[in-house]
C-alpha cells in the first residue's frame, strides 16, 4: 500500500465587510434598512453604556464581581439580530448585549449580577436560557435543544455562544459533534477574545483558528471579523439558512480582543502589554460601526449624543428600580432557597426551612407538617 | 517562625515541596504567569519555570487526566482545579482511574497526585463559585481528602499531601485564605493524614468540624464557656477520607454530647458519616442525641443570601444549647 493523499473539500472562509475607518464592501453589504443599522448601533451603544455602568456600581459594591463585555458588542448583536424571537439563545457570560437585545429587562440583570437567583430568570415570550458559569457546558444544551427541534419537526435555530479557551473542554467537542452527527440546526458562536483569564490562545490550542476545528466535525467553519457587526451578522444569517433548509451545525470563530479584565477580580497587568491592547483599541467594533454609519450619512455626534443621553436615562431608572427590589421583602426573603428546588418541596426541606426559620426567630410563619424528623432534640423522649 | 495568612502558608508549603523534590510540578489553569487566581501559586513559575510550573488548557477533565499520566511516569503532579466547583469535569478521571490504579493493579502503579481546589462560600461569589461537596470525593474509595482551617496546619496538611503515596483531594476553605495569619515554624511541619486534631479541650459536649466552619465552632466555645459556664470540647477533623474516628469517639465518650457542624449539605455529608461512628460506638455514652449542623439540601444561595445558608457562631451555639438542654 502506497502512501497517499486523502483529499477533502474543506475550507475556512473568512469575513470581513466594513474595515477599520468604515468603508465597506458594496458586495457582501447586507440589505438592511436605515432603521434597521441605527437600530444595530444603538443596542451596542445601549450595550457598552451599561458595561460601563456595571463597573462603576462594582467599584462602589452596588453589585459583585462580572465579567465586562465592552468590545463583544458586534459578536453578540450581529449574531442575535439575525435569529428570530422564538429560535433558542443560549449564552455562556459575556453576551450582555444579546441579553437586552432579547428583552431581557435590565433591572434583571443587575440583579443577577447584585447576587438574586430572580436575576437568572428568562422574560415570557422568548426561548433563552440563563447565564452559564461552568465553561462549555452550555454547548450540549444547545445540540440537545436543536436535536429536539429536528425530532418534533420544529424550524427553529439555536445560538449558542462560548470563549476560545472553551473550545478546550471536553463539552465544546462532544457539544458539536453531537450537533453533528444529529444535524442539529446549531450555530456555534465562538467569542474569540484571544484570551481565558491570563491564558492566550496559544495556551488553548495549536491550531491558527478555532474556525479550522470545525473539519474534524464535517461541518461548516468560519473565521469571522468580530469587530465587525455586519460581517457577524451576515455569517450568522447564512448559518441560519443552511440550519433552516436542514444542512446542521456552523461554527463561526468571530475574532475580538478582551479590551478589559477578565473580570472586575482579575488584574490584566500581570500577563499582556499595553501595546497589543492600543493596537486593538483601534479596531474597536463601535467604533468602526460609528463610522460606516457616518459615510452612510445616518449618524453624526449630535444624534449620537442624543442616543446617549436617552440611554443613560434608562440606565439610571434600571439601576434605581434593581435597587429597589434589593431592598424587598420578596427578594430578600431568604426561606425562598427551599422553594424552587423541586417541583413539590420534599419532607426533608421542609424540615430545613423551618430550622432556618426558627434560627432567624420567625419559626411560626413555616408549617410545621407533623414530622418525626423534625427536631428529635426538641421533641423525642429520653430514654426510648 | 513567621506570622502568615493562609493563602500564603499553601504557596510557601508549595515552594519548599518543590525545592526539596525535582519529581513536584504545579499545572492548571492561570497558575503559571498569573500565578493563580488566589495568586496560591506566587512566584512559583518565577523560580521553577515552564517545565515544573505551568498553564494548562482549560479543561478539568484535561488537568486530572494527564496528572495522573504523570504521576505514573514517576512524577508529583499538584494539579490546580480554579474552582472546586469546577472540578466535576474531572471526576469521571478521579473516580475511575486515579482512585483505582492502585487496587486495579494490585499495588503495580499507582497515582501520587494532589488535586488542589479553593471550596467553600463566604467571598460573594457567582453561582458554582461557593459549594463545599468534599463529601463526593469522601464517597470515592482510593481517594484521600484533607481540609485545612487555619495557615499552620494548611501548609503541613500541603507536606503530606505532596509525600503521599495515594490520591488527595485537597479542598482549601478559600473565605479563610485571607482571613486571619498565625504562626508557622521556620522548620518544614508535616501533619499525619488520619488524624483529627482536639483544638480546645473540655468536658461538657463535643463540637465537631473541618475548614471553615472551625472558626465559628471556636467562637462558640467561647460563647458557651462565658455565658453558660459549659465546657466544649473542639475537635477539628482535618482529614475527612481517611477519617480519625478515635479521636472524636473518645470525646464523646467523655462528653455525652456532640454537635457536628459542616458547610456542606447535610444528606450523606461528612456529618452523617461522624454521626454513624458515633453511633457505632460510643452509643450508650450518648446523653442526647448528636446534632447536625450544617449547610442545607439547597444549592447555596446567590451571595446576596450566601449568609443565611453558612453555619454561623449563633447557630452552632443554639445547637449545642440544644444538646444540652435535652
Ligand atoms: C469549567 C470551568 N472551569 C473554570 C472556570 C473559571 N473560568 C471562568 S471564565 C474562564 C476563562 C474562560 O475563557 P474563554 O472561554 O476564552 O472565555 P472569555 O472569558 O475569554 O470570554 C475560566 C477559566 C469556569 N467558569 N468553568
Amino acid at each position: 500500500m502506497p502512501r497517499k493523499e486523502l483529499e477533502f473539500d474543506y475550507t475556512v472562509e473568512t469575513l470581513s465587510i466594513v474595515d477599520e475607518e468604515g468603508n465597506v464592501d458594496k458586495a457582501l453589504e447586507p440589505k438592511l434598512s436605515d432603521k434597521e443599522l441605527l437600530d444595530m448601533f444603538r443596542w451596542m451603544l445601549y450595550s457598552r453604556r451599561v458595561d460601563e455602568r456595571q463597573l462603576n456600581l462594582q467599584r462602589q459594591g452596588r453589585i459583585g464581581t462580572f465579567p465586562q463585555s465592552t468590545g463583544h458588542e458586534a459578536i453578540g448583536l450581529g449574531s442575535v439580530f439575525a435569529i428570530e424571537k422564538s429560535d433558542w439563545f443560549v449564552p455562556a457570560y459575556r453576551e450582555l448585549v444579546c441579553f437586552l437585545y432579547r428583552g431581557w429587562p435590565l433591572e434583571r440583570l443587575l440583579l443577577y449580577w447584585a447576587g438574586f437567583e430572580e436575576g437568572a430568570v428568562p422574560p415570557e415570550g422568548v426561548n433563552d436560557l440563563p447565564i452559564c458559569v461552568p465553561v462549555a457546558s452550555q454547548l450540549l444544551h444547545a445540540s440537545g435543544i436543536g436535536m429536539a427541534n429536528n425530532i418534533k419537526g420544529e424550524n427553529k435555530v439555536v445560538l449558542t455562544y462560548f470563549g476560545d479557551g472553551s473550545s478546550s473542554e471536553g463539552d465544546f467537542h462532544e457539544g458539536i459533534n453531537f450537533a453533528a452527527v444529529f444535524n442539529a440546526p446549531v450555530i456555534f458562536v465562538c467569542e474569540n477574545n484571544q484570551f481565558a483569564i491570563s491564558e492566550p490562545l496559544h495556551k488553548q490550542t495549536r491550531t491558527k483558528t478555532i474556525a479550522q476545528k470545525a473539519v474534524g466535525y464535517g461541518v461548516p467553519g468560519v473565521r469571522v471579523d468580530g469587530n465587525d457587526v455586519l460581517a457577524v451578522y451576515v455569517a450568522t444569517k447564512e448559518a441560519i439558512e443552511r440550519a433552516r433548509k436542514g444542512e446542521g451545525p456552523t461554527l463561526l470563530d468571530c475574532l475580538t480582543y478582551r479590551y478589559t479584565p477578565h473580570t472586575t477580580a482579575d488584574d490584566p497587568k500581570k500577563y499582556r502589554s499595553d501595546e497589543e491592547a492600543q493596537k486593538w483599541a483601534k479596531r474597536e467594533p463601535l467604533i468602526r460601526f460609528a463610522k460606516y454609519l457616518e459615510k452612510k450619512g445616518l449618524l453624526n455626534d449630535e444624534k449620537r449624543q442624543k442616543m446617549e443621553t436617552e440611554i443613560d436615562e434608562e440606565i439610571k431608572e434600571a439601576v434605581k428600580k434593581m435597587e429597589t427590589l434589593a431592598k424587598s421583602k420578596e427578594l430578600m426573603e431568604p426561606l425562598a432557597m427551599f422553594d424552587f428546588l423541586y417541583a413539590d418541596v420534599p419532607v426533608h426541606l421542609e424540615v430545613q426551612k423551618h430550622e432556618l426559620a426558627e434560627s432567624l426567630g420567625r419559626g411560626d410563619e413555616v408549617s410545621t407538617k407533623s414530622n418525626p424528623q423534625r427536631s428529635i432534640a426538641g421533641t423525642a423522649k429520653r430514654g426510648g | 517562625m513567621a506570622e502568615i495568612n493562609m493563602a500564603k502558608s499553601i504557596n510557601m508549603a508549595l515552594f519548599e515541596a518543590m525545592e526539596k523534590d525535582s519529581r513536584v510540578v504545579v499545572l492548571g489553569q492561570d497558575v503559571g504567569i498569573d500565578e493563580g487566581v488566589f495568586r496560591i501559586t506566587e512566584g512559583l513559575h518565577a523560580k521553577f519555570g515552564d517545565k515544573r510550573v505551568f498553564d494548562t488548557p482549560l479543561a478539568e477533565s484535561g488537568i486530572i487526566g494527564t496528572s495522573i499520566g504523570m504521576a505514573i511516569n514517576g512524577l508529583l503532579p499538584v494539579a490546580e482545579i480554579q474552582f472546586a466547583g469546577f472540578d466535576y469535569y474531572a471526576y469521571q478521571q478521579l473516580e475511575s482511574h486515579a482512585a483505582r490504579f492502585r487496587n486495579r493493579t494490585r499495588g503495580r502503579v499507582t497515582v501520587p497526585m494532589v488535586m488542589r481546589a479553593p471550596s467553600g462560600a463566604g467571598i460573594r461569589a457567582l453561582e458554582h463559585h461557593s459549594e463545599s461537596r468534599e463529601a463526593i470525593y469522601c464517597h470515592t474509595p482510593g481517594l484521600k481528602v484533607v481540609m485545612p482551617s487555619g495557615p499552620r496546619n494548611a501548609r503541613a496538611l500541603m507536606h503530606a499531601a505532596i509525600n503521599d503515596p495515594d490520591p488527595v483531594i485537597y479542598y482549601e476553605p478559600k473565605a479563610l485564605y485571607r482571613l486571619f495569619k498565625e504562626e508557622v515554624p521556620d522548620e518544614i511541619e508535616v501533619m499525619p493524614i488520619g488524624k483529627a486534631q482536639v483544638v480546645r479541650p473540655g468536658s461538657d459536649i463535643t463540637i465537631i468540624s473541618y475548614g471553615a466552619t472551625m472558626r465559628p465552632c471556636l467562637e462558640a466555645a467561647e460563647l458557651l464557656m462565658e455565658e453558660d459556664g459549659v465546657k466544649a470540647e473542639v475537635i477539628d477533623l482535618l482529614s475527612l477520607m481517611p477519617l480519625d474516628t478515635e479521636t472524636f469517639v473518645n470525646s464523646v465518650a467523655k462528653t455525652g454530647r456532640a454537635v457536628v457542624v459542616h458547610e456542606g449539605p447535610r444528606a450523606c455529608g461528612v456529618a452523617a458519616e461522624v454521626v454513624s461512628r458515633i453511633n457505632e460506638n460510643v452509643f450508650l455514652y450518648l446523653e442526647a442525641p448528636v446534632i447536625r449542623l450544617t449547610g442545607y439540601d439547597v444549592p447555596v444561595p446567590y451571595f446576596s443570601k450566601e449568609k443565611f445558608y453558612i453555619p454561623d457562631t449563633d447557630k452552632v451555639v443554639e445547637a449545642c444549647r440544644k444538646t444540652l438542654r435535652f
